[in-house]
């Protein structure tokens, strides 16, 4: 057994006086692909938001790569240490946004090579190389000096993986990166995923609403509600034989509303 | 009848220092806005606080008091200041005062989901604000800026007070010294018009210059 | 050169006599901004293409040039014509003028502003034009604007002292007269930047809590902590 890729030990989330998160622990092993589902407010994209550092924890312990991205001594550290301290955690994690949230005013090659320069120090001519290639592989080549205004959503969010990729993270997190999309433009996206789920050994985090996509791409899939883990498993158990009342009246709904399994 | 070398001589030397008044104080205005817009928006108290007391005292008080004030009261306290330096003065922390609300409304009127992005690539907080906020929000910054800075030019016409010759000034001059109202008047309204029209046209280039195009 | 109390009580019955012209010239030159503004709104709406290029280039000719040059204009160029006004009716028709010019953009955004579902959605329910205008774009359109038009009566009241070079005399006309008659700077013109910060702060402060509360559709994200 590997040492996990991603722990979180109790973690404790409150927006003021509203638990998100309650004495939440997982682990995520190295390479694997792990779906969160759940209603909305149930925590799961909190998850994500927490590992890439746009939200602080009020209780328990976070590991990334067996680093303390969130501790007890993190959270002593002056606000100049803990910048520093989280920058460098910042270096193996990478997220791909439900809005794309690409820099308007950058083309798309642009977008794709502005952070390898600037936090890693890759040449120019390397990082547009790079940049080639992964836009290459989300099918974006052609549109590599368009302005993010130029693009389609599905063109803009496979822009915005490959920008992601270009740090070369270790753990890839997706939140709900097809929901702003038009019905017509989430399959090249997940098709997308699912090549860079094939091609490479990723470790992948993914909050989703497309409950057959998360069927086949995920090693195993996390039901949420409350901000607590109510069940856990390998997709096939988890869609097929729920164990647990909360899992089954919430895929019971999602068929109701006419989605796939 | 009125030669046109005449109103020449009686206007031209008014609109150099009209000109160079409305450039020196919006210079300075563009200073103080931004020292003053970011320091509103810095996380220590008590610079937000300095800042904000700072646009209310300026704005809060009439600029023709304070152009009084400036060149009348200060001398009392030591500090002779010349009309002109007075003037540019007072030009500029009034409509910096009044400016520094366009540069923290800009970056505050972008979206938070870009600063999410940028911690997400892990772009440290100066390269955050230098290449992905900053230019974003500079753009929004330019219309507004662009009346800031005609204001400006309008209100220099009221350093006459403290005895420096403006177009008004001369205009006025040269109403009592020929006797005539109406052509000197309709001359500077068209003067002061030309030149706002022309701080506009330059600042709509530059809002088209640095407008992303693709290539 | 030291603050002298006494000859600050002295002099404060003449500034508040100046003081009244102030407030006074301030809300009637509002008035008549917001009845012109209004005017201009709506002709630049409803009439002909031509009179509307007319006014829009008006407009921008008088927010180009300054409120000063426009009161000369009306003090000296009026009587050559054969128009014959008091300094005070000269100075009021040009302060309502000169923010004229920017109450009506004022109008204009605010009417632009109510979504176009709105006037389909009247439509639909078979609203005449009158109750549309009653019962759905006047109630919506309105509240945003007061903070903006009232922005505009600060503004103008800030500008009164230049009604004193049209021999208006308003409080800072009276602080100069008081200045040159006793040789002192110090307590007139600082008594009258007090009185200025006075009433415009908590104005000021009266329409910012407005103007958050009716934000015109600018959606701002909370704090951006750059720094």
């Amino acid at each position: 057994m590997p040492s996990p890729m991603v722990q979180f030990n109790n973690v404790h989330k409150l927006y003021g006086a509203h638990a998100v998160l309650t004495d939440l622990s997982l682990s995520v092993s190295p390479g694997e692909k792990l779906a969160l589902i759940g209603a909305s407010g149930s925590g799961k994209t909190t998850i994500l938001r927490i590992l890439m550092t746009l939200e602080t924890i009020q209780g328990g312990s976070i590991f990334v790569g067996g680093q303390p991205l969130w501790s007890p001594e993190t959270a002593g550290l002056s606000p100049r240490r803990r910048e520093m301290h989280l920058h460098k955690m910042r270096t193996n994690i990478g997220m791909v946004f439900q809005q794309f949230n690409l820099f308007p005013h950058m083309n798309v090659l642009r977008n794709v090579t502005l952070a390898p320069i600037l936090t890693q120090g890759v040449k120019e001519a390397d990082a547009r190389a790079l940049a080639m290639e992964l836009l290459e592989m989300v099918g974006m080549a052609h549109k590599a000096h368009a302005l993010p205004a130029e693009l389609s959503g599905g063109q803009k969010q496979r822009a915005a993986i490959a920008r992601a990729l270009a740090l070369k993270p270790k753990v890839m997190l997706f939140d709900e990166v097809t929901s702003a999309l038009d019905p017509e433009l989430v399959e090249e996206v997940l098709n997308v995923m699912r090549k860079l789920a094939l091609e490479t050994d990723m470790t992948m985090l993914l909050v989703t609403h497309e409950m057959s996509f998360a069927r086949d791409f995920a090693d195993r899939v996390l039901f949420l509600d409350g901000g607590r883990i109510v069940e856990e498993g390998p997709p096939g158990e988890i869609f097929r034989n729920p164990q647990q009342e909360r899992t089954k009246l919430f895929l019971r709904k999602i068929v109701a509303a006419g989605l796939s399994l | 009848m009125l030669a046109p070398s005449q109103l020449v001589s009686y206007i031209l030397p008014g609109v150099i220092l009209t000109i160079e008044l409305t450039v020196l104080g919006n210079l300075l205005a563009a200073g103080i806005a931004f020292t003053v817009g970011f320091a509103r928006l810095s996380k220590s108290t008590w610079l937000r606080l300095s800042a904000r007391i700072f646009t209310e005292f300026f704005r809060g008080t009439s600029m023709y008091v304070q152009l009084f004030w400036a060149y009348f009261v200060l001398p009392l306290f030591g500090l002779a200041l010349t009309p002109f330096q007075a003037a540019v003065l007072v030009l500029g922390l009034n409509s910096g005062a009044y400016a520094s609300e366009i540069v923290r409304g800009a970056m505050l009127a972008l979206p938070r989901e870009q600063l999410e992005a940028c911690i997400a690539l892990n772009l440290s907080r100066w390269q955050r604000l230098r290449r992905v906020l900053l230019p974003q929000a500079l753009l929004l910054m330019i219309p507004p800026f662009s009346n800031s800075f005609v204001e400006l030019l309008k209100s220099t016409s009221i350093v006459s007070l403290i005895s420096l010759s403006d177009m008004t000034f001369r205009a006025q001059t040269m109403r009592t010294q020929t006797g005539n109202t109406a052509i000197p008047f309709l001359t500077i309204l068209i003067l002061y018009f030309a030149l706002a029209l022309f701080i506009s046209k330059v600042m709509r280039a530059l809002e088209r210059r640095l407008t992303p195009k693709a290539a | 050169m030291s603050w002298d109390w006494a000859f600050a009580f002295q002099i404060l019955p003449k500034l508040v006599e100046g003081l009244k012209f102030t407030v006074l010239a301030s809300l009637l030159g509002s008035v008549l901004s917001m009845l012109i503004g209004l005017a201009i709104g709506i002709g630049r709406r409803w009439a002909g293409p031509t009179v509307a290029s007319v006014l829009g280039y008006a407009v921008e000719f008088i927010r180009g040039t300054p409120l000063l040059v426009q009161l000369y204009f009306a003090f000296y160029i009026l009587p050559d014509i054969g128009i014959y006004l008091s300094p005070l009716t000269a100075g009021l028709l040009a302060l309502g003028i000169h923010y004229s010019s920017y109450t009506s953009e004022v109008f204009r955004a605010g009417i632009d502003n109510v979504d176009r579902g709105q006037w389909e959605a009247a439509k639909a329910l078979n609203l005449s034009h009158f109750q549309t205008w009653r019962y759905v774009i006047v109630p919506e359109a309105v509240p945003p604007m007061v903070p903006a038009l009232g922005n505009y009566v600060v503004s103008m009241f800030k500008e009164t002292p230049l009604l004193s070079l049209v021999t208006i005399v308003e409080v800072m006309a009276q602080a100069r007269i008081i200045a040159n008659i006793n040789y002192r700077y110090l307590e007139p013109i600082t008594m009258v930047g007090v009185f200025f910060l006075v009433v415009s702060v908590p104005s000021a402060m009266a329409l910012h809590f407005l103007e958050r509360r009716y934000a015109l559709g600018n959606r701002q994200s909370s704090h951006i902590a750059v720094f």
